[in-house]
């Protein structure tokens, strides 16, 4: 039995509606209990804010296009590298970095869960031995189901339980988490060179439109009960004018449930544009954040912007083999059969130049116009619109009108007629901001009952300790401490121990992986439907008994089984 | 016993519709691998236990001695090269990463003298490619450019290209273009539609002339070019231009001749050019069955495909420098291991006189070239055989290698993982 108590700890902790009251932590055995005994090895948090472990909803940190943005570019490697040092490997990368340079560095900052963004199943493989070798986060794994042949043919016919069916026994395979659609459609027509415009463009050869697609398996994640909703990246991603796309996409969504959102639309910022080209592109994020406040049934992600050097990698590839057209840059491309896609461009985001001004300036809109944080968590879909260790950044940015004032000074200059985000006035507070971070995020994954994302006695003892006394900061004015504290945490612990301090993690330690199972009459059971069977032989090159990943590629096997009504 | 959907641990297909029959401990049949393939399984001669060279003659010694040896003379070493990886699974591959950090050696794979080049024009202008499976569904037009499938991977064909069904061809074999360029007359080029023959060293050229006409500057291309005429290039970049869905496989008589990863890179961009056009893409005929595994491991602990030299505690990435050829013709390096690859029979006359002097130990089943400059040899099981791993298919899917044999052979990453802890444990002293 090990038992830790943190003291005086000034908790923020949203899911219990607990904002800043000083309180001590009970912690045994990796988990968080209402008291320990006097043994009990001792914190003092001496008053520092104190949240539950951070949790990312959308980044991509393992798996073949993480990897594949590695393995093209070594000046990336190149610009972030440490040492072998304690227990600690050494890393590379600055915004791709290496397994153990993303689990550090996301430990460092306090994050302790993470959902990668997009897994193809038929690789699915890879990303479970990434996540084995991320050894200080949980993590999981978003499912990709865009251009998915088998579910493209049951919506044609309008099967939804064969929609559910195959979403069922794919995710049970290949130990994923959610359903991810990505460009739905539009990965299978990329196939062949081209892609869908908006919603109601049909697939080639398919002929159903990415609404079907949504529609179909938003009702079919349902009828699974999975803890998370179906996970979003619209149609046109990147378009001038495209958040009209976006507004549609979002009137097809019902509210199908009651204890979270019924779609979660990732990297929002990417989809708020206006404009008929890049001559006249401006921001959108005014009519999406409306529409948002008013549908309780959405959930987005900002997928912010910040300046500097990234890499994009997406399973949208038509949109990454426009952005290569744009930018020039090197291109990889990547198409899975019978499933998905994905491409990698590296790029530089700039001050200097208009439309990368106007981006910054759309993520940090949607976050501050939307008015409940639930509804609009903090990501940059990393490392898309930036690498994750400018998080501490953009709270800045959130918390104070004053930063932000002072960058947009530094930015190009027409951008003011462009979005409105001078006259905004709202300032973030600290509990808007736990929301945004771990709060929110679990509640829109559906992890909370699995005890992520608070600190309730029985949840993971997944804590962050920043160095911040809130009552002695004030982040509007102060922002520089702001960025600082959320840079480096005092304590990360995790599953009940320390595993960084300062800046530096100390231990090495084992991932756990969440995977869900539902469980489906015999007669939707798609290892046992023989037409499922016959073009699986027929078509994939991996055979059907080779496909499902193995129970030996989960560190920490977290399964959350599941009752589907079919 | 027949084990079915057995996966075949030889080339970089991969191909996991393997039968095996095993009697009394002992492959007697295998259904639908190919010669090489099946070769692999059946093969027999595996050492028996762990050897150690004793002057001019070799002496046995237990696992747990050769461990010892092993470990102490990596850890004695100032430049440990560790190199091969090709011919294991990725979880002893990610065994290696960890020593060659905790000795601060060098970790190098079979790639730096094989598609090394195509990695470096991936780095420099990335990498259109896909899985197999969207090309047999989906292509009518694929190009061997400078590989002989029929020889080196011969159930590409069947399985991917070729003679393969494919959802969107109603008749796959007559639908699809088959082009072969090659500079010589190969088996491959028997069965293609379209033999280009290019005189050796003139593919730069060839590629540049097939991107000008794609451009549309067919008029600035001379009679021939590199042996081929202006007609045939405008037939072939017709041809590529009309496809729906276009692939390029190139091995390594387009990546180890002249111009070497310069040819590469005007490939990609072709083929990044024709994609404005149509849909196309291209990739490398991988040899080894698990040498993309190697390279992906890598990659994801340390940033870098091959060729990763820690004596600074960092990662360093410098092919031609921090790669396992040049390393031993400078003989700089002091005590090697080879894991999962046969270096005596490819590396250079220079390379291999350095690595007589040096002490060596090598993890492999079976006796070969390599084993002449070994101080000890471990034998190890064979994975795919009798053992399991994960090894990644030339498209970089990731497929679980079956144990079709039990044996009471130690797998490779068990025998590294004994070694490390060997390590950590004097270090730690």
């Amino acid at each position: 039995m090990t038992e830790l108590l943190v003291k005086n700890a000034c908790v923020i902790d949203p899911l219990r509606g607990i904002n800043a009251e000083v309180m001590d932590i009970a912690i045994r055995d990796g988990k968080i209990v209402e008291e320990v005994s006097d043994a009990a090895e001792v914190i003092d948090a001496r008053g520092m804010l104190t949240m539950p472990g951070g949790v990312d909803s959308h980044t991509h940190i393992c798996g073949t296009k993480v990897n594949f943005g590695r393995y093209m570019s070594p000046e990336d490697m190149r610009a972030g590298r440490t040492p072998r040092r304690g227990p600690l490997h050494a890393t590379s990368g600055y915004s791709v970095p290496t397994t153990y340079g993303n689990s550090y560095r996301y430990s460092v900052m306090g994050y302790t869960t993470l959902l990668e963004g997009a897994m193809a199943p038929l690789e699915a493989r890879h990303t479970h031995e990434e996540f084995t070798y991320t050894p200080l986060q949980d993590t999981m794994a978003n499912t990709l189901f865009d251009g998915n042949w088998g579910i493209m043919e049951a919506i044609h016919d309008g099967d939804i339980k064969r929609v559910a069916a195959i979403i069922a026994w794919t995710l049970s395979a290949v130990k994923g988490f959610g359903i991810k659609l990505t460009n739905p459609g539009g990965t299978e027509a990329w196939q062949w060179g081209k892609n869908v415009s908006c919603i109601r463009d049909p697939v080639p050869y398919f002929e159903v439109t990415p609404a079907e697609i949504i529609r179909s398996v938003v009702e079919a994640n349902e009828l699974l009960h999975l803890p998370h909703s179906v996970h979003l990246h619209c149609n046109n991603l990147g378009t001038p004018g495209n958040y009209s796309c976006t507004l549609g996409t979002f009137g097809l969504i019902p509210d199908l449930n009651e204890k979270r959102q019924t779609l979660y639309a990732t990297h929002v910022q990417f989809h708020a544009y206006g404009g008929s080209g890049w001559k006249d592109f401006c921001s959108k994020s005014e009519p999406i954040a409306r529409y948002v406040d008013m549908r309780p049934q959405i959930v987005m992600d900002m997928g912010q912007v910040m300046f500097g050097r990234t890499t994009t990698m997406t399973a949208d590839g038509p949109m990454e083999f426009n952005l290569y057209r744009l930018h020039h840059e090197k291109w990889s491309n990547h198409d899975v059969e019978l499933e998905t896609g994905s491409g990698i461009i590296p790029v530089i985001y700039r001050r200097k130049n208009l439309v990368n001004s106007i981006m910054w300036a759309i993520g940090l809109e949607l976050a501050l116009l939307t008015k409940s944080p639930w509804q609009c968590l903090l990501t940059t879909d990393n490392p898309n619109g930036a690498p994750f260790v400018k998080y501490p950044e953009i709270i800045g940015l959130l918390m104070s009108k004053k930063y932000r004032d002072a960058e947009f000074a530094t930015i190009h200059p027409d951008t003011e007629a462009r979005v409105p985000l001078p006259a905004i006035e709202r300032e973030l507070d600290w509990y808007e901001i736990a929301v945004m971070t771990r709060a929110g995020q679990a509640r829109a994954l559906g992890i909370q009952d699995l005890g992520k994302g608070h600190l309730a006695p029985g949840a993971d003892a997944d804590v962050a300790i920043y160095p911040l006394k809130i009552d002695e900061v004030d982040p509007s004015a102060e922002y520089q401490k702001v960025i600082d504290g959320f840079s480096r945490t005092e304590y990360t612990i995790k599953r009940g121990r320390v595993v960084a301090r300062r800046g530096d993690c100390l231990v090495h330690g084992t991932n756990a992986t969440f995977w869900v199972k539902p469980k489906v009459p015999e007669n939707y059971d798609m290892g046992k439907d023989p037409d499922f069977i016959e073009k699986f032989d027929r078509y994939y090159t991996v055979r059907m008994s080779n496909y499902p990943v193995q129970e030996e590629y989960l560190a920490r096997n977290r399964c959350i089984e599941t009752e589907a009504d079919l | 016993m027949i084990v079915k959907d057995a996966v075949c641990p030889f080339c970089g297909c991969l191909c996991d519709d393997i039968e095996v029959e095993v009697e009394e401990g002992r492959v007697v049949a295998v259904t639908n691998a190919c010669e090489l393939g099946t070769t692999k399984f059946m093969g027999e001669k595996r050492m028996k236990n762990p050897i150690l060279r004793d002057g001019d003659r070799w002496k046995d010694i237990t696992y747990d001695e050769a461990v010892r040896y092993a470990a102490d003379v990596l850890l004695e070493a100032e430049r440990p090269l560790l190199y091969g990886w090709s011919g294991t699974h990725g979880e002893a591959q990610c065994v290696g990463v960890h020593m060659a950090e905790l000795i601060r050696g060098v970790i190098d794979n079979t790639s730096s003298v094989c598609h090394g080049p195509s990695i470096l024009a991936i780095q420099e202008v990335g990498h259109p490619g896909c899985t197999l499976g969207v090309v047999k569904n989906r292509a009518d037009l694929v190009i061997y450019w400078g590989s002989n499938p029929i020889d080196a991977h011969p159930r590409h064909l069947s399985r991917y290209t070729r003679y393969a069904e494919g959802f969107f061809l109603e008749n796959a074999f007559r639908d699809r273009k088959v082009i072969v360029i090659d500079v010589r007359k190969t088996e491959t080029a028997n069965i293609a539609d379209e033999f280009v023959q290019i005189r050796p060293g003139g593919d730069y050229a060839v590629l540049s002339a097939l991107r000008a006409i794609v451009q549309g500057k067919a008029d600035t291309i001379p009679r021939t070019v590199a042996g081929v005429t202006r007609e045939q290039l405008v037939r072939v970049a017709n041809l590529c231009m009309n496809a729906k869905f276009g692939a390029v496989y190139f091995g390594l008589g387009l990546t180890m001749t002249q111009g070497k990863y310069k040819n590469i890179r005007n490939a990609i961009e072709l083929v990044s050019e024709l994609s404005r056009h149509t849909k196309f893409t291209i990739s490398a005929m991988r040899g080894h069955y698990n040498v993309y595994g190697s390279n992906e491991v890598n990659t994801w602990m340390t940033g870098y495909p091959f060729g990763i030299d820690f004596s600074r505690g960092i990662a360093f990435y410098n092919p031609g420098e921090t790669t396992a050829v040049d390393i031993l013709a400078r003989k700089e390096c002091d005590a090697a291991l080879i894991v999962g690859s046969d270096p005596a029979a490819h590396f250079p006359r220079k390379c291999l006189e350095h690595l007589a002097d040096i002490p060596v130990v090598q993890l492999d089943p079976y006796p070969n070239a390599t084993t002449a400059f070994c101080n000890v040899q471990i034998p190890v099981a064979v994975t795919g055989i009798d053992a399991e791993g994960t090894a990644y298919r030339m498209d970089g899917v990731p497929i679980r290698t079956r144990k079709v044999l039990s044996t009471d052979y130690l797998s490779d990453e068990e025998v590294l993982a004994r070694m490390y802890a060997r390590m950590q444990e004097v270090l730690e002293q």
